[in-house]
Formats: structure tokens, C-alpha cells, sequence
């Protein structure tokens, strides 16, 4: 898959900033967002840089080849995680919690998150939807503090971001991918509806949205019906989890990138006959998993997005 | 963006599981359908009526079974947990794990 901006593309996009579009740099990705948006944005001063943290794929639970004990790892990410020197407004859990949504693996998980002191903002992975009620357990532990609509998803505001929390682990079709689903799809539509465009928006979910691998199920089946809807805002992140796995990709306005887990990694894409956990010497095994730190500047609208191992 | 080489594109599993099912159509009717890489193996499979399947999952990551038409349903299957079901009923009956939906197989009941 070619990820580096073509000689079309750069034209493209040098012809969009003739048009009245500022382009940035972050991380190494281009985001860009109307010159209108940028000078908005430099007229409301109360509006500070903040930063937020993502967590994935904790898997609380796991005990097998390459780690032993994925407690272990995730404490050592929260200890990370207290070690910074600048405190993160909050943390964002893209999802698979647990490894089988046994009760005692979500509290633990809970307790370890909890000695961040940060509010945490959780969407599901298909980990934490094998209760016996499909789910259920999930949104019943969390779905109530952020007043969670449908299978669990979800929005808030902070200083003037619009969060988005979606759910592509439920309702899966055989055969198929990740799956919003219709009345989730309403709902965001709904939620986008009115919504200045120079709103900047980050979504968060577990499964990617664009298709990273599909015979692996590495996509959401019905991303571009979202992705419509998200098309006219300057500036959309989407942050996801479940390939355990640094990777990016930027699709117009719209900026791609997918987490490491805490507690194993992956293969890249079609390079292993699974998308199993791939096995790797333990001392090594900390240098594949990690927290991301991600900071809003208002003004730049371009999220800075920095992915730091556990060593 | 989903357009690939097509070569470089099919993963060994599906290949593995494309050797299954040509066996499976000289082979006596499985009673054992094994689950690994991802992969039911053999992902088709032919059984007389009155048959039971037992499915096992071989590997280090949880999967389910579930019929398409929810005549059956396993609960999760961690590693070597086994699944088992009756087939009374002729029939094609196809079927998935639904926490990894590209998983797919079928089996046919005559």
C-alpha cells in the first residue's frame, strides 16, 4: 500500500492551499485546514493546548507466548503513563480491555487505569463482548458515565474538540469486517449535524476504519458511510487499536492511526499465515508495545501524534 | 485502497484451508473440525444426518462458532476448548466465528 504523497498528490494538495487551505506537518502527516478555521481558531484564546493519552489492546487476561503476564505489561504502561512530566487532560481505551470479558479481568484493568488519576473514556473490542449477554457486561460498567447511546457509543467536547467514541465490534456479518451498523450511523449523523466544520473532531473506535487488510478483517465494513459524513470537517483524527500496530494513513482531511497494544504485538499485514500474536524473545517483547500521546494545538488544528514504546 | 496483487495477497491459511477441502471430498465425513490460524479446517464439510461435529480451537487466541442461521451457537472457546452439536436436520448450514467474522466455514448435512 503506498502511504508516501505522490508528485498528484502534492499538486493536489499545493492547488488546495492556492484555494485557501493551511497545510501543517505533525508526526510526519499532512493535515490542513481552511485559512477561515485557522484565524477562528486564533480568535478564541481561552482555548489552551491539551494533550490525551490512548491505551489499547490491554487484553487483561493474556498469558500465553510472547507474555506471561499482560497485567504486568499494562502496569508498567500506567507507570508510564505517571511518569510524565506534563499531566494529560485524560486517556482514551481503544478497546479490547480484557482478553474474555471475565468480570475479574475488567476490574483489574479498572485498577490499574486508576492509578493514573485520569478520567478514562472507553470503546469496546470484540474481547469485551464475550459475556453471555453479547456485551452487555461491557455497557453496563461503562456505558453510564459517558451517557453511552445504542451498543455504547458515544461524543463529548474538550476545549473545543468534539470526541467521538464508536463501536465496530457488534453486530458482525459472516464473512465480514468491523460494523457500525445502521442506528449507530443515524446517530452520527445526527451528532455531526450542525457542527461547525472547523470543529475539530477525533474519533475513536476499535477496529480500523479504513481497510488495512482484508483478509484479516482489518477494516470496518461500513467506514465509508462515516467517513462521508466526517468529509467537509478541516480536521479529523481517528484513532483505533485491534492490529497491535504503529501505522498510519491520511485520506483527504482525515488522518489514520492505529496504536500499539500493551500486551502482545502483531504481524504486518499478510505477513504471518494469521493475524495470531506474534511470537517474540522477551527482551524484545517491550520494545513492541506502547502508549500514544496525542496534543491539540488550537491554531496548527493539526494533532501531534506520538507513539512511545514500554522501552 | 483493497486492491492488491492478487499473488502476493492470498494468505497461507486460505491456501491450507483450499488443500482441506479438496481432501475432504475423498476423505471419511470429519467428525473433528479444528480450528487454527484462523482457519476452520476443513472449512466445508459433508456429514450424514445425525452427525456431530466437535470443533476444537488450536489456537492462542479465542474464537466462536455460530451458524449464520443461529441454529447453533458455541459460547467462547479459548485455547483447546471444544464445541460440539448435533446435526438431526439435512441441510446447508453455514457458519462463523463471531468475534473474528472473516472466519467462515459450512457444513452439509445429507
Amino acid at each position: 500500500m503506498e502511504h508516501a504523497p505522490n508528485r498528484r498528490r502534492m499538486l493536489e494538495c499545493m492547488g488546495w492551499a492556492g484555494a485557501g487551505l493551511l497545510w501543517t506537518m505533525a508526526g510526519g502527516v499532512a493535515s490542513s485546514v481552511t485559512l477561515d478555521a485557522a484565524r477562528a481558531a486564533q480568535a478564541r484564546p481561552k482555548v489552551k493546548p491539551f494533550t490525551f493519552l490512548q491505551v489499547s489492546d490491554s487484553h487483561i487476561g493474556f498469558a500465553k507466548d510472547p507474555n506471561p503476564d499482560a497485567r504486568a505489561t499494562f502496569r508498567e504502561a500506567v507507570g508510564k503513563i505517571q511518569a510524565m512530566p506534563v499531566k494529560p487532560a485524560f486517556i482514551i481505551h481503544t478497546g479490547d480491555i480484557t482478553q474474555l470479558s471475565k468480570p475479574e479481568e475488567f476490574d483489574d484493568a479498572d485498577q490499574i487505569l486508576k492509578q493514573t488519576g485520569l478520567t478514562v473514556f472507553h470503546v469496546p473490542g470484540e474481547h469485551d463482548m464475550l459475556d453471555d449477554a453479547n456485551g452487555q457486561a461491557y455497557l453496563d460498567r461503562y456505558g453510564k458515565a459517558t451517557g453511552a447511546r445504542g451498543d455504547g457509543w458515544y461524543a463529548f467536547d474538550h476545549d473545543g474538540v468534539h470526541f467521538i467514541g464508536l463501536i465496530n465490534v457488534k453486530q458482525l456479518k459472516a464473512g465480514g469486517m468491523g460494523h457500525f451498523g445502521d442506528e449507530q450511523l443515524a446517530w452520527l449523523k445526527q451528532d455531526l449535524a450542525g457542527r461547525r466544520a472547523s470543529t475539530p473532531i477525533v474519533v475513536f473506535t476499535h477496529v480500523p476504519m479504513w481497510t488495512v487488510y482484508q483478509q484479516w478483517g482489518w477494516g470496518t465494513d461500513d467506514a465509508a458511510r462515516a467517513l462521508a459524513m466526517l468529509a467537509r470537517f478541516g480536521s479529523v483524527t481517528v484513532l483505533n487499536g485491534h492490529i497491535h500496530q504503529v501505522l498510519q494513513k491520511t485520506e483527504g482531511h482525515v488522518a489514520f492511526h492505529t496504536a500499539r497494544s500493551t500486551a502482545f504485538p502483531q504481524p504486518a499485514p499478510g505477513a504471518a499465515p494469521s493475524p495470531g500474536p506474534m511470537k517474540v524473545p522477551a527482551g524484545e517483547l517491550r520494545s513492541v508495545l506502547g502508549v500514544r500521546t496525542v496534543t491539540y494545538t488550537p491554531g496548527s488544528e493539526a494533532l501531534a501524534v506520538v507513539d512511545a514504546a514500554l522501552a | 485502497m483493497a486492491f492488491r496483487n492478487p499473488i502476493r495477497c492470498v494468505p497461507s491459511a486460505a491456501v491450507a484451508a483450499l488443500a482441506a477441502v479438496t481432501l475432504g471430498a475423498a476423505a471419511p465425513a470429519p467428525s473433528v473440525i479444528k480450528i487454527d490460524n484462523f482457519t476452520f479446517g476443513p472449512a466445508d464439510a459433508t456429514v450424514p444426518v445425525g452427525a456431530t461435529i466437535t470443533w476444537v480451537n488450536g489456537d492462542d487466541i479465542p474464537h466462536t462458532v455460530v451458524a449464520v442461521d443461529k441454529s447453533f451457537r458455541s459460547k467462547v472457546l479459548d485455547t483447546d476448548e471444544k464445541f460440539s452439536f448435533t446435526f438431526t436436520k439435512a441441510g446447508t448450514y453455514a457458519y462463523f466465528c463471531s468475534i473474528h467474522p472473516h472466519m467462515t466455514g459450512k457444513v452439509i448435512v445429507k
